[in-house]
């Protein structure tokens, strides 16, 4: 079954693999970019909640299940380019500000054209290969406890 | 009439720390962790998140933790810090059918893409008590196996060629939100699935068990039952796009029942759904019997068990109302228990002047319920 959506869009993809990587394995990462941005929260962190969304029989009309915690950020980067500043904006499930607010920062340094390569081959694509590596080994997991039918030959 | 009452406070305060200490036990022993609820009662956990209607693991934990274990009181705890939460957003709907499987099996076909996979469940276990885990023992590696598993599609979009099952096609309309607009009965099956995923399980496994020993008899088949993470996608202003903030658990329910059809349309499989929170299989399948019952009127069966009377099952699966309801009854009635002595003891007493009045004649047939009925009632 096909995505909902396309994540090829770098934006979109940026967003969904911080998103699903956990917080310190991102810090971590980013911290060896050495990229120094002086930027502000113009919005947030702020944690909310999302109304969830189910399709009835899996495919049907929508309705709603419940909700999640979800957190926002939006940063600006202070680089003295006034109301011309690049905007960022983060959103992750849960209650992590600092979260948040670091995909909100990533996704600001990435429109400098200077640092978008580096931020995409350096950090979104080895978070995105671990993020893989991870689910694989999840799949393999649960691949042991597929069953393999036989059927027994009564002896004549 | 209410009566201000002052005084308690004391007893009150004093209550509190004597719970907190009964919740901390012995001393001795080492405090348990929020995260150790989190990552070693996880079913607890989801059945908390489930209930309380608010998917957030740490929290549930927190909250069964302050229950001491208590799940209806740890539900109402994370049902109560939702109300302090504003809504960011609504989701993208939900697509099962990606789901990154754990557990998947289907009772209806046995080969199927994908294959039976069987996951971390309970079922064949042997249901007797492991004195291992009193003493400590190891837990054993888990097996992992080549190669991962391969695409598990929805099984009954996929393997009804024949049309001869139901089909759910979105029409694009705009679901209920009971959050929002309280239900106004009779309610469409949108408001009815979301107030069945965070009805009580026990409740729906009752009233789902009640349709399978004949009231309301609807011949199911489980499917397929899923578990796994699934994305979730916000549509984000910002970005003028979807996008993925991160993943949940869900289990998932879909039941095959016996045939609808009408003059115009062949007979056909008629599907009821279950969708929860984490790994809330039994929900899903008590909530896929009971949203099949409540599809009687619209599939034109006769209304014969109470699983089938949407007003009824709907009114009462919410735990945190009906507790609340029916815990209110411990508060002070004072003044509405002295109206009630008040009124009995006019009743005795004319009672006793109509058996005097008519010697050893049999009491006369006056009614006292009519005079209960006319009695304040209780204003709570």
């Amino acid at each position: 079954m096909t995505p909902l959506h396309d994540h090829s869009k770098p934006q979109a993809r940026r967003q969904r693999v911080l998103a699903l990587t956990p917080r310190d394995q991102l810090e971590a990462r980013w911290a060896t970019l050495g990229i120094r941005a002086a930027y502000r929260c113009v919005r947030g962190p702020e944690t909310g909640m999302a109304m969830l969304r189910g399709r009835m029989g899996g495919t049907g009309n929508a309705f709603h299940l419940g909700e999640m915690t979800l957190t926002r950020a939006s940063v600006a980067l202070d680089d003295g380019a006034g109301d011309d500043a690049l905007l960022g904006h983060g959103w992750v499930r849960g209650r992590d500000h600092r979260h948040a607010e670091l995909i909100a920062l990533v996704a600001a340094c990435a429109q400098r054209e200077a640092w978008t390569r580096r931020i995409d081959s350096e950090l979104v694509e080895p978070l995105e290969e671990a993020l893989e590596a991870r689910r694989a080994e999840a799949s393999r997991l649960a691949a042991a406890t597929r069953v393999d039918f036989f059927t027994l030959v009564r002896g004549e | 009439m209410y009566v201000a009452v002052k005084g308690g406070e004391r007893a009150i305060a004093n209550a509190h720390r004597l719970l907190a200490d009964r919740r901390r036990g012995d001393r001795e022993q080492a405090e348990l962790e929020v995260d150790q609820i989190q990552g070693q009662l996880r079913l607890a956990v989801d059945r908390v998140m489930s209930e309380a209607s608010l998917y957030d693991p740490e929290l549930a934990a927190l909250a069964i933790k302050q229950a001491s274990g208590d799940m209806i009181e740890a539900v109402f705890l994370l049902r109560a810090y939702r109300t302090t939460l504003p809504r960011l957003a609504v989701s993208e709907p939900l697509d099962t059918g990606a789901m990154r499987i754990e557990r998947r099996i289907s009772a209806t076909y046995k080969d199927i893409p994908g294959g039976q996979v069987l996951g971390p469940t309970y079922d064949y276990t042997h249901r007797l008590l492991d004195f291992l885990l009193l003493a400590e023992g190891e837990t054993p590696p888990v097996e992992s196996s080549e190669p991962p598993l391969a695409p598990c599609p929805q099984i009954l979009e996929l393997l009804d060629a024949e049309g001869l099952i139901e089909r759910e096609r979105d029409d694009g309309s705009e679901p209920a939100d009971i959050t929002r607009d309280p239900p106004d009965y009779p309610v469409d099956r949108a408001a009815r699935l979301q107030m069945l995923a965070r009805g009580d399980e026990g409740y729906l496994l009752a009233l789902g068990y009640s349709t399978q020993r004949g009231y309301g008899r609807n011949h199911p088949f489980a499917g397929e039952i899923r578990l796994g993470q699934v994305e979730v996608e916000i549509f984000a202003e910002e970005w003028g796009e979807a996008v993925c903030v991160g993943e949940i658990a869900l289990s998932e329910c879909q039941m095959i029942n016996q045939f609808g059809g009408s003059r115009e349309a062949a007979p056909q499989f008629t599907r009821g759904y279950g969708l929860a929170f984490g790994h809330s299989e039994r929900k899903t399948l008590a909530m896929a019997l009971v949203d099949r019952a409540l599809r009687a009127e619209e599939l034109g069966e006769p209304i014969q068990g109470p699983a089938q009377q949407a007003e009824f099952v709907l009114a009462h699966a919410d735990n945190v109302e009906a507790s609340g309801f029916v815990s209110h009854l411990k508060l002070p009635h004072y003044v509405d228990f002295q109206s009630e002595l008040e009124l009995l003891r006019r009743l005795r007493r004319e009672h006793e002047a109509r058996r005097q009045g008519t010697g050893q004649e049999a009491g006369s047939p006056t009614s006292t319920t009519d005079e209960r009925a006319a009695a304040p009632g209780d204003p709570a």
